[in-house]
């Protein structure tokens, strides 16, 4: 059995002119101690899909299908029963350690919350277990700077505070939404190989949400690629980039320019994305798609062919990638 | 001939006055460009990176008075824009354009995009026609890509794209010698980056416009520019042509920002090597003494701590008292 199984959800806000619909029919499904990145651009419903996971949806979204986390079904649960899993047994980072950490509160509080409400620690035990997670986020002086208050670190001490802080209880699953978007490119690295070193070491899975492409090709075992609200194409992450099948991967690893390529290329691709209130008919790339035809008026499914990868487009293979 | 844009000894200090100072405190300075010098010719770009904190946006803005600078900006070798009056700066300001990062957030959102666009004309030129002011935006639309439909729309009816050709429009309309594009496109979702990336390209091309183009991303930089200057902390670390920057860096966070920036392809991705740089980059308000990258570089030695390496070298500057290419024991 995996560790988190999605099936069929969709996620809907219903607007003032109307439902969004922001995540359409996504299934995956994420073993214990495996990395899965979700790639895609601004609007593609990467983040609603880790929101809906958590139960974190904003009050006018809907969901439906499910969402089964080591059997149990989390869509619809009672905020009494996820709460005995998320922090414990799910955690997340979020994009902006500023605004996610409570600027009121020093940094030991928050901490020690987490494990006198979860774990029934003392409050002197949670301290000392605080203080050596932050030692292994390799804060320096942790003992010290546990008392401090957030606005007191920079904002790369931040996000090793948010990922101390969801590592406390130990979770068998980290959703980590952009977790160094925030960040300098030599702190990014500095958080990716911090993140690697306790994925390997805690043996968590982990999900990691990013429009960085360059981030996942470094972190993530397999990779979903979304694109208005539908998974266009998944795989393992090494034959995804070495040959991407579906027209959007392509045209979205072409448009990257690459720091290692003699002049750093990069092709754009034409058109704007999809306005989420009143969505293309069919696939949501067909406007922007260089092989749309008629018949991608209708949506395609998300169908496997070759190990672990499958492709949602209407066009062989072959023609796309000639 | 002299160049276009020739900067010798930029300085840009804030004095910093904090809560529960005394009026006859004497205010903490903050450098943030210190000692700044390059020359740009017409045609050309020059990037800068760095990161955040480094004074880059601050060194665009100094150039062109937004925020008070010292040392020289000689302009075409005859004019020192920082010696100028407000009033004396006006004609050389449409001759230096500037497009912001937020693209939303530098458009007024109380005016039509044709007003937004035809602004700049009627400052800087206003002996030009109603008739022909029309005519102008409608051109310069049509060679950002914007539609003619469009010009009685209003900024938030746009995507974040589109509001960048806006701004990339509104600085060409007086056609500037050059344009100084600060993060224009940091804002911007990857596939719609890569179009505007195109369109500067083209326009420069077509109009023979230089471009100081200011980003952290180092691989958009790679892309654009013809040359390429890195700052750390208000300093130049090292100036280059592109390719000599990209593929032999001599300066150790050349060396270190390079090998942090993450490349879209698994396996190089996984075999490349990261400089180990320890820390977050020091407070600009208390620099370290000597060179200021010494507190986080792998090779930092004795001297380094008393003397502050200049930027030396002809087309390749590098200001470093130990430079050349990181050994394997060091990146260790």
């Amino acid at each position: 059995m995996s560790l988190l199984q999605i099936d069929n959800l969709s996620v809907t806000f219903d607007g003032e002119d109307g439902p969004v619909h922001a995540v359409n029919d996504l299934s995956l499904a994420i073993d214990r101690g495996e990395t899965l990145g979700i790639v895609g651009e601004s609007g593609s419903g990467k983040s609603q899909t880790a929101f809906s996971i958590m139960g974190l949806l904003a009050p006018n979204g809907r969901t439906d299908g499910s969402v089964r986390f080591d059997g149990q079904e989390l869509l619809g649960a009672k905020p009494k029963d996820l709460n005995k899993i998320r922090a414990k047994r799910i955690a997340m980072i979020f994009q902006d350690p500023m605004t996610s950490l409570n600027p009121y509160m020093r940094i030991s509080n928050q901490m020690t919350e987490v494990l006198t409400l979860h774990q029934g620690l003392s409050k002197k035990e949670a301290l000392a277990e605080s203080v050596r997670m932050l030692d292994a986020v390799k804060i320096p002086a942790a003992k010290e700077r546990v008392n401090l208050f957030p606005h007191e670190f920079s904002g790369g001490m931040r996000q090793r505070v948010m990922i101390a802080m969801s590592l406390l209880c130990q979770p068998d699953l980290l959703i980590a939404d952009e977790p160094t978007t925030a960040l300098d490119v030599t702190v990014q690295a500095q958080i990716m190989d911090l993140l690697g070193d306790l994925q390997r070491d805690f043996g968590m899975a982990t999900i990691l949400i990013t429009h960085d492409l360059g981030v996942v090709a470094g972190f993530c075992e397999r990779v979903l690629v979304m694109y208005g609200g539908r998974v266009m194409e998944e795989g393992p992450t090494e034959p995804l980039f070495a040959e991407p099948t579906h027209p959007y991967t392509r045209g979205l690893l072409a448009a990257v320019p690459r720091v290692d390529d003699v002049d750093a290329a990069m092709k754009a691709i034409p058109g704007n994305p999809p306005n989420m209130a009143a969505p293309p008919e069919g696939c949501p790339f067909r406007p922007r798609c260089g092989f749309a035809g008629e018949d991608c008026r209708v949506m395609p499914p998300l169908s496997p062919f070759a190990q672990g990868r499958a492709r949602a487009c209407h066009r062989p293979i072959a023609e796309v990638t000639a | 001939m002299s160049p276009l844009l020739s900067v010798r000894d930029l300085h840009v200090r804030f004095p910093i006055i904090r809560a529960g100072d005394m009026p006859w405190t004497k205010p903490r300075i903050l450098h943030a460009v210190n000692g700044v010098d390059f020359e740009l010719e017409a045609g050309q770009t020059l990037g800068v990176v760095g990161e955040s904190g480094c004074g880059k946006s601050t060194l665009a803005r100094g150039l062109i008075q937004m925020v008070p600078a010292t040392g020289q900006v000689m302009w075409r070798g005859e004019t020192d824009l920082l010696s100028l009056s407000p009033r004396q700066m006006k004609p050389y300001r449409s001759e230096i354009q500037m497009v912001f990062q937020d693209p939303l957030a530098s458009l007024n959102p109380r005016m039509t995009l044709g007003q937004i666009i035809a602004e700049p004309l009627s400052t800087h030129r206003p002996d030009i026609p109603a008739k022909e002011r029309r005519q102008r935006v409608a051109g310069m639309m049509e060679r950002v890509g914007l539609l003619p439909q469009m010009i009685n729309r209003y900024p938030h009816e746009f995507s974040g794209g589109q509001c960048q050709r806006i701004g990339i429009a509104r600085a060409l309309i007086v056609e500037p010698k050059l344009l100084i594009c600060d993060e224009p496109v940091s804002a911007l979702d990857v596939s719609i980056q890569a179009q505007v990336i195109e369109l500067l390209k083209e326009l420069q091309r077509d109009l023979g416009l230089a471009m100081i183009f200011i980003a952290h991303d180092l691989s958009v930089v790679k892309n654009i520019s013809d040359e390429v200057m890195v700052l750390y902390l208000g300093r130049i670390m090292e100036k280059a042509p592109k390719a000599r920057l990209y593929d032999d860096p001599q300066h150790p966070y050349t060396q270190a920002l390079l090998s942090a920036v993450p490349i879209p392809d698994p396996v190089a991705e996984r075999a490349k090597r990261i400089v180990p740089m320890t820390g977050d980059m020091p407070s600009p308000m208390n620099p370290p003494s000597g060179c200021v990258f010494r507190g986080r570089c792998p090779r930092a030695q004795d001297d380094c701590a008393r003397t502050v390496p200049q930027p030396e070298g002809d087309a390749h500057r590098v200001a470093c008292l130990h430079p050349g290419p990181l050994s394997a024991a060091e990146m260790a």
